[in-house]
């Protein structure tokens, strides 16, 4: 009993890293020009299906592909940033809602067009698939890599938001958009690059994904859902609080799953509705 | 939208709002033809008349008092259930159940109602979310009791006032649904020119400066949402009964989100503007989805997208717009 808890914790833990990769842009994005995207996860949607094709089709390595899954979600992001999302950030959240989930609706009947609507193979280097042994415990190898990823890019994210110049107009223009603005901060161009990188983030989250979860055309839809309860529940533009609530969320999920199997997501919504109505702002959210 | 006129004197401006003008008229005498017209899509033609009264019900409290609600098919779903379940269990005959069905989703939108009037923004699109998701989850999990995955099976109607039986053409299921949705918009039409409607829109344009004139704001919101949880939930009993069937996807998040899009599409905070966007959207899907559904949700997003950039007030704001330019021009 005591062995299976530490091993629920791992795949939970492992699970919630990959929400975090996920959502961690959304919530910079959202805590800065509170545009509602939830069209995020189409370019995570985006990144798994880069990954995929260069592997399958064209025999890159699984590694060499994640850099392109980056980029790609990053581009694409910036063209639809340029010319649909700028119109809509003096909108309603209602109307920006209903934008983005017009895009989820294009994105996921595309990918249906071009790939489908089976689940999509990858075969990883064999370096990648396995466990190994830790104190009498089997970890999965790739699970392992996905932590380390995910703290790496923790740490980089929170040194370049403490550290660098840019890091901080973001955290300006997070606290205070007009203020910011007054300071001669072009708060529309860091919104822009943010932009571009939480996307991509959602791209390599989404190419990562693929050995966990599963990818099909659906994946926009089916993980909108656990990312807006990351976002929600950390707080906005909290990098801080979506690490905490993507953990949790990981490990709640996993271990409502292996113990309450009956209940399904039953008791993650439970738990996000709890949260909420404890904290409407989120774990970590200030406004 | 309100006027500047109704600032200066509210009785004259609902007064002038409640009369029927005779574009009203001609629409509601227009949904007479699928009668004569198309007497084969009489079923479709039911099915639209739920869905506009599901609408509607969303129509009263995000397009009036603001609240947007991504789990209102919770009501749909939990009174579809009700209604399906006590047809099951013997008790066939489709007001009583209607009624019964109605209540208990009014019972669930009241004590629901506490926790959504407490809660704004973001927060409130995630428990409103949230909720609809649980009771999704639990009626999946007691399968015992809903049917689970395959639906609930062995719905029995009795005749409707012991007469006109549910048929295969849907004749009764249309003139039953059709009569139900106008009495429905009655009331909703009364509800939305009285002054408890003016304090819902000062509720939508600000929250906070209500409280400050003395309206009571949350139980202002907690009433229109019970109201607006009893209509959705009659919507849903009306679909349990006349298609003699209950599936999870009334409860599902997919249908909380297409009706949201229904709405929008027609124009929300207009009372016709769930009703004309559940025309365009059921037939428009009616007519793709027989090539492929997939193509489907490729025109809705587009469609989407179109609306919110170009028609921001839904295809009855533009409508309206248009007919303004155009008696500007005659002027």
């Amino acid at each position: 009993m005591i062995a299976s808890l530490f091993g629920v914790l791992f795949d939970g833990f492992a699970y919630g890293m990959l929400l975090f990769i996920l959502s961690v842009g959304l919530s910079v994005t959202l805590g800065m020009m509170n545009f509602v995207n939830l069209a995020h996860c189409s370019f995570a949607m985006l990144g798994g299906f880069v990954t995929v094709t260069l592997t399958n089709e064209l025999g890159w390595p699984f590694l060499a592909s994640l850099p392109l899954a980056f980029v790609s979600a990053a581009l694409v992001s910036v063209v639809f940033e340029r010319v649909l999302y700028r119109q809509l950030y003096r909108a309603s959240d209602l109307d920006q809602c209903l934008l983005t989930i017009g895009i989820v609706f294009v994105s996921v009947a595309v990918a249906a067009y071009i790939y489908g609507t089976i689940q999509q193979p990858l075969n990883l280097p064999s370096y990648l698939r396995g466990s190994v042994s830790v104190w009498g415990q089997s970890l999965g190898v790739y699970r392992l890599f996905l932590i380390g990823v995910s703290i790496a890019i923790t740490a980089a994210l929170v040194a370049a938001l403490e550290y660098t110049r840019f890091g901080a107009q973001v955290r300006a223009a997070v606290d205070n958009q007009r203020m910011a603005r007054a300071l001669g901060i072009d708060v529309d161009r860091v919104f822009a690059i943010t932009f571009a990188l939480g996307s991509g983030l959602a791209g390599l989250g989404g190419a990562l994904a693929i050995e966990i979860v599963g990818l099909d055309h659906a994946f926009a839809f089916t993980y909108l859902i656990y990312v807006l309860i990351v976002v929600a529940v950390g707080g906005l533009g909290s990098i801080a609080g979506s690490f905490v609530a993507a953990s949790l969320l990981g490990i709640s999920d996993m271990a409502g799953k292996y113990y309450f199997p009956e209940l399904g997501a039953f008791l993650i919504y439970f738990v996000m509705v709890a949260l909420l109505m404890w904290r409407p702002v989120g774990l970590f959210g200030r406004r | 939208m309100v006027t500047s006129a109704a600032v200066a004197e509210p009785q004259r401006y609902l007064e002038t709002q409640i009369r029927w003008r005779p574009v009203e008229i001609a629409f509601w005498l227009a949904t007479l033809l699928p009668f004569v017209l198309t007497p084969n899509y009489l079923v479709l033609a039911s099915q639209i008349a739920i869905t506009a009264l599901f609408a509607l019900s969303l129509d009263l409290i995000l397009g009036y008092a603001g609240i947007v609600s991504l789990g209102h098919a919770a009501y749909f779903g939990f009174a579809s259930y009700t209604a399906g379940l006590i047809a099951k269990w013997g008790w066939g005959e489709p007001l009583t159940g209607l009624v019964i069905a109605a209540t208990a989703a009014g019972v669930l939108g009241y004590l629901t109602g506490f926790i959504i009037a407490r809660f704004r923004h973001l927060a409130l699109i995630m428990i409103t979310l949230g909720l609809g998701l649980l009771l999704a989850e639990a009626a999946n999990s007691a399968s015992w009791l809903t049917g689970g995955a395959d639906g609930l099976q062995g719905v029995r109607m009795w005749k409707l006032f012991g007469v006109f039986q549910f048929d295969l053409y849907g004749t009764t299921a249309y003139s039953y649904s059709l009569v139900v949705l106008f009495v429905c918009f009655l009331v909703a039409r009364r509800l939305i020119n009285s002054p408890f409607g003016l304090a819902l829109r000062g509720i939508r344009e600000n929250a906070i400066r209500m409280p400050a004139i003395g309206a009571p704001t949350r139980a202002h919101i907690r009433k229109v949402y019970t109201i607006a949880a009893v209509m959705a939930g009659v919507a849903g009993a009306l679909l349990a009964q006349t298609t003699e069937t209950v599936s999870l996807e009334t409860l599902s998040f997919a249908r909380s989100a297409d009706v949201l899009v229904i709405l929008i599409l027609g124009g929300a905070g207009r009372l016709y503007g769930g009703l004309v966007g559940a025309i365009i959207y059921m037939v428009a899907r009616d007519q793709f989805s027989g090539i492929n559904p997939q193509y489907w949700y490729f025109w809705i997003g587009t469609l989407l997208v179109a609306v919110v950039i170009f028609l921001p007030n839904g295809i009855l704001g533009g409508a309206a717009r248009l007919v303004r330019l155009f008696e500007r021009s005659r002027a």
